[in-house]
């Protein structure tokens, strides 16, 4: 699978190349035949070309070599004490050694790994669908006209416009145990203080709860847009034939509304699932590793712990990458057999 | 008031009260940590904690932030970095996204697959590869080794975002400055740039608040207190040998304020961007 990837990337290159031999080209100018194809599809194309030159350096030299690499490194022992790197004047080369599939197997055979892939499926669906439900009704309820609908919309899109580690650390002080306010507010209610980030279950809840507050806003926006796009006659034609409140929702907002869900669900699915700073910086993964998900976990073992191990840590890389690939395709086929256009 | 029956869209009281009841709940809910952290930062270190309002108003968290912690070598560091990477990201994705959006080309098709594709990798596969790359390479604790690391996020994104809006800029312009004259460049440079400026003013936007709040690269990749930049040297006024919540809330309201503004202006056209760039192919 990692080497499928890859050779998807490299393809950028060959395409233009192995298309241009072939004459495929459908350009503003009449096609081309004969001899001297590649040479008369560089005159035709050459300025196309140098336009994405750049981008295709960038993606080829920063995202493809490193996830060759990445992919290499998998098959590995590298770990912190046989990598290449300098100390001083002394330049020690890398010693490390090709195993195989080894690191697969060990991660596969390990139960950290299924636990913390149970844990991210939970946060990710948890997440999503909270996000989603909130973000569809709040954007309902803005969907009308009212007096101070638009202060609620710029309050409600806060969250969104302030750096999401910023955020996090103001919830951090929010959750404070002994001195938080929630647990100060709880306790003028005569509720014993809540370890919100020291209790397993207590920490999940914690984490998903601001991953929502930060995810929210933009489904609000992208909802609404959604919303704004339905034709009023609809509702008013509905109405006229004695549809209530709920049946108006179900057959004309939901469906109305699915092309955008659609997308706006799997861009957050996969923002959720490598959603980094709300864990690393909330929870540190803990405790005891509860609320680790996967991509803070790769980060842990080459970052964290010590020693550093980057062979196991791209292996996981790699997992990852997979799982998100497998979901996206799954995900695409399942909304196709519905009908979906794209 | 009125005793006749309520016209179409009009509600009932009850219905008026729950909305306005459930939307107020809404916007407490997500104005009350940024602003409790503000209200924060202008309570003495010792009362950071109490739940009244600020008793006794003072700055000197600011001040402390500023003259006698790194904070503006951080914000210096992340200036740096966010500003490289806004300049060189925009102006390459623009050209491609032109590219893209104008011309058939060969290569076209697997150039707009890759750029989608690479949208959704997790940092975690690409992290340890530049990682070993930017040491061996002698850029860590670089802001260059960081602007060539938040380069892979923001060109496929920003490439994507650009093609979306070139296309709606009408083709007949590029035609009429072809019949005047004007090479591909030409046209691309004088005439379809400047029409496009809004879509490079969000793109920019974008880019400068994905970098400015960017925590995983910059966590690993600078270290040692003057190289950090402000994601991670927000982390050291709260880590496990101590908590220094004064310090923290006043250099995170600091942090906040230049994104919040950039946010402001971009947020209309984001979503926009988004999700036509998903819709449309």
């Amino acid at each position: 699978m990692a080497v499928e990837t890859t050779s998807r990337s490299a393809s950028v290159t060959e395409g233009g190349v192995k298309d241009a031999a072939g004459g495929h080209g459908r350009g503003t100018a009449k096609k081309s035949e004969g001899t001297g194809r590649l040479r008369r599809a560089l005159a035709r194309h050459w300025y196309a070309w140098a336009m994405v030159a750049p981008v295709v350096l960038v993606i080829g030299v920063i995202i493809g070599y490193p996830l060759v690499r990445g992919a290499y490194l998998s098959l590995t022992d590298a770990d912190e004490a046989n990598v290449a790197r300098t100390i001083g004047v002394n330049h020690i080369p890398a010693t490390y050694h090709f195993t195989g599939l080894d690191n697969y197997v060990a991660i596969l055979s390990d139960s950290v790994f299924w636990d913390r892939l149970g844990w991210t499926v939970v946060w990710t669906t948890g997440c999503v669908s909270v996000t989603f439900g909130l973000g569809l009704t709040l954007a309902v309820m803005l969907n009308r006209r009212f007096a101070g609908r638009s202060f609620y919309r710029v309050a409600m899109i806060v969250p969104w416009g302030i750096p999401a580690f910023v955020s996090v650390f103001a919830w951090k002080m929010l959750f404070n145990e002994k001195n938080g306010l929630l647990n100060k507010v709880l306790d003028g209610g005569g509720v014993d203080a809540v370890p919100w980030l020291g209790d397993p279950v207590w920490a999940k809840v914690a984490v998903i709860g601001v991953n929502v507050w930060l995810g929210v806003p933009f489904m609000i926006v992208a909802m609404l847009g959604a919303l704004q796009g339905i034709p009023g006659e609809l509702y008013e034609a509905a109405e006229m034939d004695g549809a209530g409140p709920w049946q108006r929702f179900r057959n004309i907002t939901l469906p109305g509304v699915r092309t955008v869900s659609s997308t706006v669900v799997l861009l957050s699915t996969i923002w959720t699932f490598n959603m980094f700073p709300v864990i690393y910086l909330l929870t540190k993964g803990g405790p005891e590793d509860s609320t680790e998900i996967l991509v803070t976990y790769a980060f842990r073992l080459s970052f964290v712990n010590s020693p550093r191990d980057f062979a196991t840590s791209a292996a996981w890389g790699v997992l990852i990458l997979v799982l998100l690939s497998l979901f996206t395709v799954v995900y695409r086929r399942a909304l196709r057999r519905q009908g979906e256009v794209w | 008031m009125r005793s006749e029956p309520r016209k179409r869209g009009e509600r009932s009281p009850l219905a008026a009260f729950g909305l306005h009841a459930g939307l107020l709940a809404a916007t407490v809910v997500a104005l009350f940590p940024p602003l409790w952290l503000l209200v924060t930062s202008f309570k003495p270190k010792s009362e950071s904690f109490s739940a009244a309002l600020v008793k006794n108003f003072t700055v000197d968290n600011y001040s402390h932030v500023v003259a006698d912690t790194y904070f503006l070598t951080w914000f210096a560091n992340s200036l740096v970095v966010v500003v490289g990477t806004t300049l060189i990201g925009v102006f390459i994705a623009a050209t491609t996204g032109y590219a893209i959006s104008r011309f058939r080309f060969p290569g076209m098709r697997p150039l707009i697959w890759v750029l989608l594709i690479t949208q959704m990798f997790p940092m975690a596969v690409l992290i340890v590869p530049l990682y070993n790359t930017l040491a061996a390479m002698g850029l860590l604790n670089q802001p260059v080794g960081l602007v060539i690391t938040y380069l892979t996020v923001a060109v496929p994104f920003c490439a994507w975002m650009m093609k979306g809006f070139f296309d709606t800029i009408p083709v007949d312009i590029d035609e009429s400055g072809r019949v005047d004259g004007l090479n591909p460049f030409g046209t691309f440079w004088r005439l379809v740039l400047p029409l496009a400026r809004p879509g490079l003013a969000v793109t920019g936007f974008y880019t400068f608040v994905t970098a400015w709040a960017e925590v995983a690269y910059a966590t690993a990749f600078m270290t040692g207190e003057e190289n950090l930049t402000l994601a991670g040297g927000l982390q050291t006024f709260v880590n496990r040998y101590g908590a220094d919540w004064g310090s923290m809330t006043a250099a995170a309201v600091i942090i906040a304020v230049p994104a919040a503004v950039v946010f402001a202006f971009a947020q209309r056209h984001l979503v926009a961007g988004l999700t036509a760039g998903a819709t449309k192919s």
